[in-house]
């Protein structure tokens, strides 16, 4: 159920129902250069000045309202922005845009003016790779320091060269700042970037105006840990892996290697046997459950402010689905537990003492969940806290991207496990859970509501599991042990993360190593709509807001 | 015999009460109040010592620890403050969201070139004495991510450190067993010497000119703290 308008257009498409690729390629008429085939895509390259006149013809006349990530890289030639469109509606339906830029004057049209969330991903383009984006409203740098010398993931880039950081002293918080004027009455406020209720390493630079929110500002950047630089380091096969684990760790940690194997075994063509696929996917869904539970915990900490009864029984929980995957892959959090074509082992032995462990919880979950409902989401103050606070409008949250329990709380019907189908989900029973709330109530109780549907999404895998002949337990496909995709391939595949769609764009230069690796965040996307959320409301529902997005700073900064 | 028809001996006289009580207590001192401090004083309950030794003691039974989350290793802080692992019992599991109250900080996380400025304060903030548990590897000696463009080398590259706990996260468990060893060095009265670090804030006008410096004096003040970081000296 939706309560947004569909969007009025129509989607050119093939008697099969795909993207009629010639018909995009007319309808954007001479802006296109040329034509290249991605992994995932048919990709148009188009003049660096008619950005925004083919941005906005495909989101008006061709539907694609989605743009999922913007990878920008460096040639030795040239500089390109790839501009990732999808449908909210079919995420199926995929396009990309390349628009290449001379090395010598990387300046491209910003897309900001036709995607509010490419304001983000253009200046993390700016920041790492050094393109620069005419028209954009504040092109500055997002994860790295403002003094900060190059261009990091760019081809000259000197990385012995010394850096100098500043350190501001907090101003005078009544004193004049950048966005009051003489006679302004507002007030500063700083918000972290050690602070209890920014969920890591966040500041939000928040102007006050009496106790409400006037203008917010997330600055992020204090964990940004060269997360693509290390991917691009490492080797296909086996150094990549164990990376995705600290993206978002939550612990999503087999939701990302996933995201990471479902590109890399698209780009280099693998098959991955059906009884690898089910582990995945149970084990994937324990990942979203210990998630979940980490963030309603999380979140009434932040609305109580105290180690309350929720924070610990959340607490408790998580120990029983931490130990189910310690036992399942050797770690408590950082599992490095997929291969590229499979998983590393086989269910431990003896097999029906694990299911029967996880049997047990999963028996258990629905009164413990019941005892979260009657603790929080039935709290008249938790209520008053979370309904109508953070309110995120459908048709602004696509704008700014989001994805995941933030999109589905406000209505929009989107979860890339039932749209783009991997893994096993779709021969299992389960439903994808929206609220219409588009409140921080709603969210909470999607995220809750999804604890119980991948509860039933375990349950029938440890059933598949249980009576699976013994003889066809295959565990990895056959995969070489130096693994190179062909030179100039590239694709962009995501999964549906525990904070929303985690995509990852890959280029393969015929190396075993990637020539670009980009990581499309989802809790980065959904951070940006911040101040559209909290914007007018008082500071305590701001907070309340932060801990509704979920935000888990590893993957924003990466 | 019921309890409302008392005998005759005991409402006679006292001497079964004492001998009952004789019994139980037996010879010597009476151990019915014992305790290990009891037996480490013996007979006497007066306590002779240093008062430098007995304050180490005390600070090393109460340890209010800062809450300081950074990344990954913050989740498994967060599971040792929690039930199962419960890090009070071992007198330091209060965790203090203000630096000027807290004695120890746990640094769970990697430091990145933006935020060691920030952690520096944060560490300046608390009173003296202060004690630091390095969690992990990245705050140890930047971990995985060692040859990230971004990634300082270590906390120790700009805070000093009492205990490392190696791990990637280290279980609840072996920062239970870190935390303890600071006790231990706590009550015992050592610390780590407070030493220069490679990487200080200092004034922007104090540092060397040098390219780097002239072309950003356009942007800094003299005054701006900064932090000077020498990538190519790193270990």
């Amino acid at each position: 159920m939706s309560t947004y308008d569909e969007p009025e257009t129509q989607l050119p498409t093939t008697e099969d129902g795909d993207v009629d690729e010639d018909a995009i390629a007319d309808l954007l008429g001479d802006h296109v250069l040329d034509r290249e085939t991605h992994g995932n895509a048919e990709a148009y390259v188009v003049r660096a000045d008619a950005v925004q006149d083919v941005l906005s013809t495909l989101k008006d006349d061709a539907g694609f309202d989605h743009l999922s990530c913007v990878s920008a890289q460096e040639y030795d030639d040239r500089f390109e922005s790839i501009y990732h469109l999808k449908q909210y509606e079919d995420p199926t339906n995929e396009v990309s845009v390349v628009v290449p830029t001379p090395r010598d004057e990387p300046v491209s049209e910003t897309a900001e003016p036709v995607f509010r969330t490419a304001d983000w991903h253009e200046r993390e383009a700016y920041d790492l790779v050094g393109v620069q984006y005419d028209g954009h409203p504040n092109l500055e740098r997002i994860l790295l320091p403002d003094t900060w010398q190059g261009h990091p993931l760019g081809k000259d880039y000197n990385k012995d060269k010394p850096q100098i950081v500043t350190f501001e002293e907090n101003k005078n918080p009544l004193e004049d700042h950048a966005r009051g004027g003489e006679d302004s009455d507002t007030m500063f406020l700083n918000i972290g970037p050690h602070h209890p209720a920014t969920h890591g390493v966040l500041h939000v630079e928040t102007v006050l105006d009496g106790e409400q929110v006037a203008d917010v500002n997330p600055d992020i950047g204090y964990l940004h840990r060269c997360e693509e630089q290390m991917a691009e380091k490492g080797t296909y096969r086996y150094q990549i892996m164990p990376y995705p684990d600290r993206w978002d760790y939550g612990p999503g940690g087999i939701i990302n290697e996933w995201a990471y194997a479902r590109t890399a075994e698209d780009l280099a063509d693998i098959d991955v046997p059906e009884y690898a696929q089910v582990i995945r996917t149970m084990s994937a869904e324990m990942c979203r459950i210990a998630c979940h539970l980490l963030a309603t915990g999380t979140f009434c900490l932040d609305i109580y402010g105290d180690f309350t009864a929720i924070f610990m029984y959340a607490m408790r929980d998580r120990e029983i689905v931490q130990n189910l995957l310690e036992d399942l892959t050797g770690q408590r959090m950082m599992f490095n537990y997929l291969r590229l074509g499979g998983v590393v082992w086989d269910i431990p032995e003896p097999r029906e003492e694990y299911f029967e462990k996880c049997r047990d919880f999963l028996d258990d979950l629905p009164e413990k969940l019941d005892e979260y409902h009657d603790l929080i989401s039935e709290n008249e103050i938790l209520q008053s806290r979370t309904v109508d606070t953070g309110h995120l409008d459908p048709e602004i949250a696509k704008n700014y991207g989001a994805t995941g329990p933030v999109a589905r709380g406000s209505g929009i019907d989107y979860d890339l496990r039932r749209d783009d189908p991997y893994g096993y989900y779709d021969e299992l029973d389960w439903d994808v859970i929206t609220e219409d709330g588009c409140d921080n109530y709603a969210r909470l109780l999607v995220r809750m509501r999804e604890i119980e549907e991948s509860a039933r999404i375990i349950e029938q895998c440890v059933d598949l599991l249980e009576d699976w002949p013994e003889d066809d337990r295959e565990i990895q496909s056959n995969v070489p042990r130096t693994l190179k995709p062909d030179e100039g391939a590239e694709t962009y595949r995501a999964v549906e993360g525990a904070k929303g769609e985690l995509g990852i764009y890959i280029r393969s230069d015929g190396t075993e190593k990637p020539a670009r690796f980009k990581i499309r965040s989802p809790a980065f996307s959904n951070l940006s709509a911040l101040q559209e959320m909290s914007t007018g409301e008082y500071v305590p529902d701001l907070v309340a807001t932060l801990g509704s997005l979920d935000v888990i700073l590893g993957e924003v900064d990466r | 015999m019921s309890s409302d028809q008392p005998r005759d001996s005991i409402t006679g006289s006292s001497d079964p009460l004492t001998s009952t009580r004789d019994a139980r207590i037996g010879e010597g001192v009476d151990n019915r109040f014992n305790s290990k401090l009891r037996e480490a004083f013996g007979s006497t309950p007066f306590i002779l010592t240093k008062f430098d030794k007995f304050m180490n003691w005390v600070r090393g039974s109460s340890m209010f620890m800062l809450q300081f989350g950074i990344a990954c290793c913050s989740i498994e802080m967060m599971h040792t403050y929690a039930v199962k692992h419960d890090l009070d019992r071992f007198g330091s599991g209060v965790p203090r969201a203000s630096p000027r109250q807290a004695d120890v900080m746990i640094v769970p996380g990697t430091i990145v070139s933006k935020f060691a400025p920030r952690m520096k304060r944060v560490y300046d903030q608390m009173p003296e004495p202060k004690f630091v548990v390095n969690m992990g590897n990245c705050s140890t000696s930047g971990g995985p991510f060692q040859e990230g463009y971004n990634v300082v080398k270590g906390a120790e590259e700009v805070i000093p450190v009492d205990i490392h706990v190696p791990g990637c996260p280290p279980r609840p468990e072996a920062l239970v067993y870190g935390v303890a060893k600071l006790q231990e060095r706590v009550a015992n009265g050592e610390s780590s010497p407070v030493t220069v670090k490679p990487y200080e804030l200092e004034e922007f006008g104090d540092l060397d000119r040098d390219e780097m410096v002239e072309k950003l004096s356009e942007d800094i003040d003299e005054e701006t703290l900064v932090m000077r970081y020498n990538w190519a000296d790193s270990p």
